[in-house]
């Protein structure tokens, strides 16, 4: 036990340091999080796709996921064993661990920018300015030329209208879920969950048999059907969204003397706009990459139709199907730049829709 | 029972607060039988007691925030001067433009700047915010926020401290001029010194309007409140009951119940 004065003796800590010492303002190297941490797992790694690779060319056996899942197989294993022999086996199951995120996170986000580079570099061939401006009418199949201004202006109109219809509908929805939470609520929720399983062939052949067998297939109708698709996909999502909205902003508003509806107005719903905007965007980047209902309802054509309320209008997904299955090399490209300027389209839709959501809140200083 | 003070040195221009017999429940269980207390024109009046006693169920039936929760009732009456705010002559919205509240946690709307924080209360009502920047001025000035936001009023609520903050939202209540504010444990999540400027404010709000605080911390009570109410569950499961009330100096310094005197000087609670 030590006296009083030893501990406040204790207390007085003297590093040999100087105040104005340069050391003092060395920061500490903390490392990063320990998930974060790759040093020393690359030549582990390295040596098992090489062994992997090694042992295929001698064994002479064949398979590229035999070759993938070998090669991951021996990294792990050099890893575990080369950091346990320097600190453990505690850190070297760490390590494991961590080679594995890495490997998963690589995995994934390669996989997609492959697809973007594949779509991209198939895609660009045919790719110019008369393909958008030219449609396909009066193009023989072996004919090089053509284009698909009659389909982006199919995709553009038929879902704007979808979208001009199901967002209000699917934000008032959300609304009227978890901001008025009335009756029905639980019967309206256990619909629109169920409706986001639905088959986007069952919405084609609903509107089909409404409406198309009798109308005739026309823009409008595919629209009619895209909306079937998005509202429950934009509701799920915009009700998650005001789910964020803490409480007591609602409670400050109400403590105001506000109606309900000027509270979801004027403070929930502008609070929880960026989120909402991404809920819109999902719903979008759906119908956009929807074919089956928009050929049962659409049809599709070779010629441009930019009235959507009547005759049969094509559309990007209607077109690249009906390229790729026309089966000459031409088609085939002229199919492959159409799906490319449709993951452009997507693309260029949620980076906007991203710019707008947070520039809005970031001019706010937040 | 009630405890309306005469405290005729001071002028009276807001307005008295009276419940009678409150009771409350959540689906059914009793949350608090029975609270009758008088809140007097310019003054303070805190409800302490240990946390569950219906302290914040109590200050919420004065302006009908209560009924917001849904399994939620409530019996007995509020009079606002000698208008029963549940007599069905006032709608819940009016009620709470008379009677402002301020929360535990400051909650400035996150996508308004200050200036739409302050005029938040006419934007919900309806009314148009152009204009208004005397009426902005007046309030932030009231909050004891004005000097240091002056420069930023179309800065975002959100990035203030979390006093600031606080005191905004007192600026916010203030814009509606309201006859009562009520405080649920305004500065339970400050530190020391915006707490101090907090409770200046109060100091300086109450000869304008009745304010009612609820707060777990003594001094605070002390400090602020010309009148004070203890509230207290006596057994688990009871409903919460006020066990005594009057002047402050009188419940910190001589108090006539034994439970008060215990919890007032920190021997239990």
């Amino acid at each position: 036990m030590s006296s009083a004065t030893d501990v406040s003796t204790q207390m007085n800590i003297d590093s040999g340091l100087t105040a104005d010492d340069p050391r003092l303002d060395i920061p500490r190297n903390l490392g990063g999080s320990q998930l974060q941490n790759l040093d020393g797992l690359l030549l582990p790694i390295v040596s098992g796709i090489a062994v992997s690779l090694l042992a295929r060319f001698v064994l002479d056996w064949d398979g590229l996921m035999s070759t993938v899942v070998v090669a991951v197989i021996a990294a792990m294993a050099f890893v575990w064993v080369g950091t346990r022999e320097r600190s453990g086996s505690l850190v070297a199951t760490n390590s494991v661990v961590t080679a594995l995120v890495w490997l998963s996170g690589t995995v994934a986000i390669g996989a997609i920018v492959w697809m973007l580079v594949f779509v991209i570099e198939k895609g660009s061939k045919r790719f110019g300015l008369s393909y958008f401006t030219h449609d396909m009418a009066k193009v023989g199949p072996l004919d090089p030329g053509g284009g698909v201004l009659h389909s982006i202006v199919g995709t553009l109109e038929q879902v704007g209208i979808a979208a001009t219809f199901s967002i209000p509908i699917s934000v008032l929805t959300a609304v009227y879920l978890h901001e008025i939470r009335g009756r029905i609520s639980t019967v309206v929720r256990f619909i629109v969950n169920a409706m986001t399983g639905l088959p986007s062939i069952v919405s084609g052949l609903v509107v089909y048999a409404l409406w198309v067998s009798g109308h005739g297939y026309s823009g409008a109708a595919a629209a009619a059907a895209l909306t079937i698709l998005m509202i429950p996909t934009v509701t799920r999502t915009a009700e998650e969204i005001l789910r964020t909205i803490p409480d007591h902003y609602r409670e400050g508003a109400l403590a105001l003397g506000a109606q309900r509806w000027r509270v979801v107005v004027k403070v929930v719903l502008p609070a929880a706009r960026s989120g909402l905007i991404t809920a819109t965007i999902l719903g979008v980047a759906r119908a956009i990459g929807e074919t089956a209902p928009v050929r049962l309802t659409a049809l599709g054509t070779q010629a441009f139709n930019g009235n959507p309320f009547k005759d049969p209008q094509s559309n990007l997904t209607t077109f690249v199907w009906d390229q790729v299955r026309s089966g000459n090399a031409v088609q085939i490209e002229r199919a492959w730049t159409g799906a490319m300027v449709l993951v452009v389209m997507v693309l260029v839709l949620f980076t906007a829709a991203r710019f707008v959501s947070s520039r809005g809140s970031s001019s706010k200083g937040r | 029972m009630t405890a309306v003070l005469d405290l005729t040195t001071t002028t009276r221009t807001s307005s008295t607060l009276r419940a009678e017999n409150l009771s409350a429940w959540f689906g059914k269980r009793k949350v608090l039988e029975r609270c009758s207390l008088g809140m007097a024109a310019n003054t303070v009046t805190a409800l302490i007691g240990p946390s569950g006693c219906g302290k914040s169920t109590f200050i919420r039936m004065l302006n009908r925030m209560h009924e917001l929760v849904p399994s939620a009732q409530m019996a007995g009456s509020v009079y606002l001067d000698d208008t029963d705010i549940y007599g069905g002559g006032l709608t819940a919205p009016e009620v709470r433009r008379e009677i402002g509240m301020v929360f535990q946690k400051p909650n400035p709307f996150p996508s308004m700047s200050i200036r739409q924080n302050v005029l938040a209360g006419l934007a919900l009502s309806g009314t148009r915010t152009s204009g208004h920047d005397e009426l902005v001025e007046r309030c932030l000035r009231g909050a004891g926020l004005w000097n240091e936001v002056k420069d930023r009023l179309n800065d975002n609520g959100a990035g203030l401290s979390g006093g600031q903050q606080q005191r905004l939202c007192i600026a916010r209540a203030l814009a509606l001029k309201p006859k009562v504010l009520l405080m649920d444990e305004p500065c339970s999540a400050l530190d020391p010194i915006s707490t101090r400027v907090i409770e200046q404010t109060i100091a300086e709000l109450a000869a304008e309007v009745t304010i009612v605080i609820v707060t777990h911390n003594m001094q605070q009570a002390q400090r602020v409140s010309n009148t004070c109410a203890f509230f207290l569950v006596e057994d688990y499961g009871q409903p919460g009951r006020i066990v005594e009330f009057g002047i402050t100096t009188d419940m910190f310094g001589n108090p006539t119940d034994q439970r008060t005197a215990d919890y007032v000087s920190g021997r239990f609670g």
